[in-house]
């Protein structure tokens, strides 16, 4: 170990490469706009990626369970709607269950189609994407959603408040990642999250319900989008039908960069909190730096290829390794 | 015969794989116009052998040499080019094309425009289908025929080149005494037009009613080639499985407790017919039979991974239905599956986890997994099975392959079955670790387990097992015990040969495919 060899180098790259690019993303923003590590800035990065961030604790479950959820952006604006339409009609307190309810109906039927019924998750949460906005558009009549009296309602607690100066959004996020975490990494129901992704027929032999664990982990992820719909439908306290829409991608690359692989077996909920903050910050710096906010769909792109390039890069133990 | 010079000679080959030395200075030399068996044990080193003829495989060492040519073979179809064409037990022709398409995939006949020449096509098939006197023409859909039919269309097709060298895999492995003779008529034509032949087959009737000479593999190593008329059955398979065997015979013997598992008339369609045994406790029932005769098809319906379509199972004097793993596991079944990578193992979860992962479930302390638990556990058993691993937090696909089938053994000895059912205890594990293993099964049924182990290698049965059921075809042939057992009944019963057994014609439907003939 006295002397480093230039595979070395490439092997520490890969496996420490996202957070080398992170500090250097941080230290340029810092550079360029004195007010990227300004504690209000820090703040509202952190409590913008709340909902980002509730999001990706779910899909972590089923991409451990080695499944893809692309449904969860479309998902999230079907959340969303249905809450707002629901609180005039039915009050808050009926209509948040209820929302989560209908949520929770769709996350099963995924679950099913995906572990009862063994299709490819890719399809189905790729279809699901298109079948839930129409689902949306049908139950609002393509119109946006809004409360009528936004004064008059306890409505806009979870999205709004604050506990003990820390935004609700933040603390919403906090508890469910802990609790997750905590679940994900210690429960019997995680440990075999972990043997299914990682080894399906391993599973199996094991006598574990394959089927059933797949099933539960879209279930996880159907009640994470629900949370987040509602800390979006409180926050806005109106919506769009399209207000979700591209946040799949977007939860997607904080999932992988928080180092979970696509091939499933490997991933836990901290290393996610990471992906969600890192990809936060950086949009946020490219904002401070001035480029106007589409150029993140760009870097979005740029962050998923890097991070699936240097998960694989890392298994090889090289940066290098085209088809022979 | 020895002045000729051979169509095909393959000179020392070496292959080595990482930690196996599959192929070790292997020699043959095959004649124009004679069938040259090439036998050995599963394992033994055929395939591998077969891959370097083929071109899929590079040798390490040593050349190939058709006809005075050294050649250097690229891949099947460079191959086929230099006039050695395989036949192979797996069918590899798209069922939705007609006969005549498969014959010439590639190379189809053209006209004008890059069009196919149909005519053409059709004419040159019938040529070559006539020679081979099938019942079916040109245009045929592949799908259509039997898989008899079938496997002559695969030597149709090696008929399209000019052949200096045809291997045959197992042909006759799904095939009725009738195409057998068709079969048998074909080879003989090529002989006589000078072409060698290489046949691969574990059945010993076929190979002295056909054969020329016989050269055996054993461990990767090249023992012998015999003039099939001036020997026996027994020559062979002492070539076959060497001689060190009675020194390892198990000699052991205890009392046995009650019947802990029997099974009554259990079939499942097409896989196996009408098994029936009993295991006590303290006994090792082995399960002895080629590739593809049910032994691990029966493990996996006592383990839940199938549902039988007939017969029954009892565990302990009661009958049982099993319908899934878990119910396996909760009535006390174990099973240490054969492929250890694929089936036993989560590669990237550490050894702890994938030792204690079938009772996950029990081991709580709250909500939670208890891991102080599961800790004990793995302790417990890598001190009992000697597992050699720097601490339970290793990933096991860090762990050699002797080390991960004892982490298996150990995941399904902590569950306390009652019924332990290994199938291929030591596959692709080093010698020592095959022994230590050997030892710790006959352990096990000294402290009153119930084990039945299925095996692909006569020794490792032999030394293991108390009594040897004998599987041919998804069909119990017969049940050894080990001091009436001897190496040449087995090999006899798991080729089909024992006396007075109906097996051909009716274990032959089991695998019939349809035939609109």
């Amino acid at each position: 170990m006295a002397t480093l060899t230039k595979k070395d180098i490439g092997g520490f790259l890969a496996r420490q490469g996202i957070l080398l690019a992170f500090a250097l993303f941080m230290i340029g923003f810092t550079l360029a706009n004195g007010r990227f590590l300004d504690p209000d800035n820090v703040m509202g990065v952190i409590r913008s990626s709340a909902i980002l961030g509730v999001m990706a604790l779910g899909v972590t479950f089923v991409v451990i369970s080695g499944n893809l959820d692309l449904s969860v952006g479309s998902m999230m604006s079907f959340s969303t709607i249905v809450v707002l339409d629901l609180h005039d009609k039915l009050g808050p307190a009926l209509a948040i269950p209820a929302m989560f309810a209908m949520t929770l109906a769709l996350g099963a039927f995924i679950g099913f189609l995906v572990g009862y019924l063994r299709l490819n998750s890719l399809i189905v949460t790729l279809g699901m994407l298109s079948a839930i906005h129409g689902l949306t558009l049908t139950w609002s009549g393509g119109k946006n959603m809004d409360i009528a009296d936004k004064a008059g309602t306890w409505f806009d607690v979870f999205g709004r408040g604050e506990v003990l100066g820390i935004p609700v959004p933040i603390l919403m996020f906090l508890l469910l990642a802990v609790t997750l975490g905590t679940a994900l990494a210690k429960t019997p129901f995680g440990r075999k999250i972990y043997a299914v992704g990682g080894n399906g027929t391993a599973a199996t032999f094991s006598g574990i319900p394959r089927a059933r664990v797949v099933f539960s982990c879209y279930l996880v992820s159907a009640f994470c989008v629900a949370t987040a719909g509602l800390l979006q439908a409180s926050r806005s306290m109106g919506s769009q039908n399209t207000v979700g829409q591209g946040l799949e991608l977007e939860v997607l690359a904080a999932v992988i960069l928080g180092g979970a692989s696509l091939m499933g077996g490997s991933g836990t909920i901290f290393k996610t909190v990471i992906g969600v903050l890192i990809l936060g910050f950086i949009q946020n710096g490219l904002l401070l730096v001035g480029l106007p906010f589409y150029v993140q769909y760009v870097v979005t792109w740029v962050i998923i290829i890097l991070a699936v390039w240097l998960d694989i890069a890392a298994k090889r133990g090289r940066l290098w390794s085209p088809i022979a | 015969m020895t002045t000729q010079t051979p169509v095909l000679q393959l000179e020392g080959i070496v292959k080595t794989f990482p930690g196996v030395r599959a192929l070790d200075g292997v020699s043959l030399a095959i004649l124009p116009g004679e069938v040259h068996a090439l036998m050995g044990e599963n394992g033994a080193g055929k395939s591998t052998l077969m891959k370097v003829l083929g071109g899929i495989h590079q040798p390490d060492e040593g050349r190939i040499i058709v006809g005075k040519e050294p050649v250097a073979m690229s891949g099947p179809l460079d191959a086929k080019a230099k006039g050695i064409v395989f036949i192979h037990q797996e069918l590899s022709l798209a069922e939705e094309l007609s006969v005549a398409e498969n014959i010439y995939l590639g190379e189809l006949p053209e006209k004008r425009f890059g069009l196919v020449d149909w005519n053409e096509l059709y004419a040159r098939t019938n040529r070559i289908l006539e020679k081979l006197k099938v019942g079916f023409d040109a245009r045929t859909r592949v799908g259509d025929l039997s898989i008899a039919n079938q496997q002559m269309v695969e030597i149709a097709r090696a008929l399209t080149v000019d052949a200096k060298a045809v291997i045959f895999d197992e042909p006759t492995a799904s095939l009725t005494d009738a195409e057998k003779v068709v079969l048998f008529d074909v080879i003989a034509d090529l002989q006589s037009h000078g072409v060698g032949i290489i046949y691969i087959s574990h059945r010993m009737e076929e190979i002295f009613r056909i054969t020329d000479r016989i050269s055996v593999l054993r461990d990767g190593e090249y023992r012998g080639t015999l003039v099939t008329a001036e020997t026996d059955e027994e020559e062979v398979t002492q070539l076959m499985i060497g001689r060190s065997l009675d020194l390892s015979r198990n000699a052991v013997h205890h009392e046995l407790g009650e019947v802990a598992l029997e099974v009554r008339n259990l079939s499942c369609h097409g896989l196996f017919e009408d098994v029936s045994f009993a295991v006590r406790s303290g006994e090792v029932l082995g399960f002895y039979g080629l590739v593809g005769a049910g032994r691990t098809e029966i493990a996996e319906t006592l383990f839940g991974l199938r549902e039988p379509s007939a017969g029954t199972i009892h565990l302990n004097g009661e009958k049982v239905r099993i319908h899934s793993p878990a119910d396996a596991i909760a009535r006390g079944i174990s099973l240490v599956p054969e492929d250890r990578k694929a089936q036993g193992l989560v590669l990237g979860m550490n050894c702890r986890d994938n030792m204690t992962l079938p009772q996950v479930d029990d081991l709580k302390a709250g909500p939670f997994v208890a891991e102080g638990s599961e800790i004990a556990i793995f302790d417990q058993y890598r001190d009992k099975l000697d597992i050699r691993t720097p601490g339970w937090k290793q990933a096991v696909g860090n762990l050699s392959g002797g080390n991960q089938q004892k982490i298996v053994i150990g995941k399904w000895l902590a569950m306390r079955p009652s019924v332990l059912i290994v199938d291929e205890p030591t596959r692709g594990i080093d010698v020592g670790s095959k022994s230590e293993i050997h030892n710790l099964i006959r352990d096990l049924a000294a402290h009153g387990y119930a084990v039945i182990v299925i095996s692909s290698e006569m020794p490792e049965v032999l030394h293991v097992s108390d009594r040897i059921v004998a599987m041919y075809s998804g069909r119990v042939m017969q049940t050894f015990t080990s001091e009436e057992v001897t190496e040449d009944s087995l090999i006899q019963a798991i080729s089909g040969l024992t006396p007075g057994q109906a097996h051909q014609t009716d274990t032959t439907q089991l695998s019939e495919g349809k035939d609109i003939q």
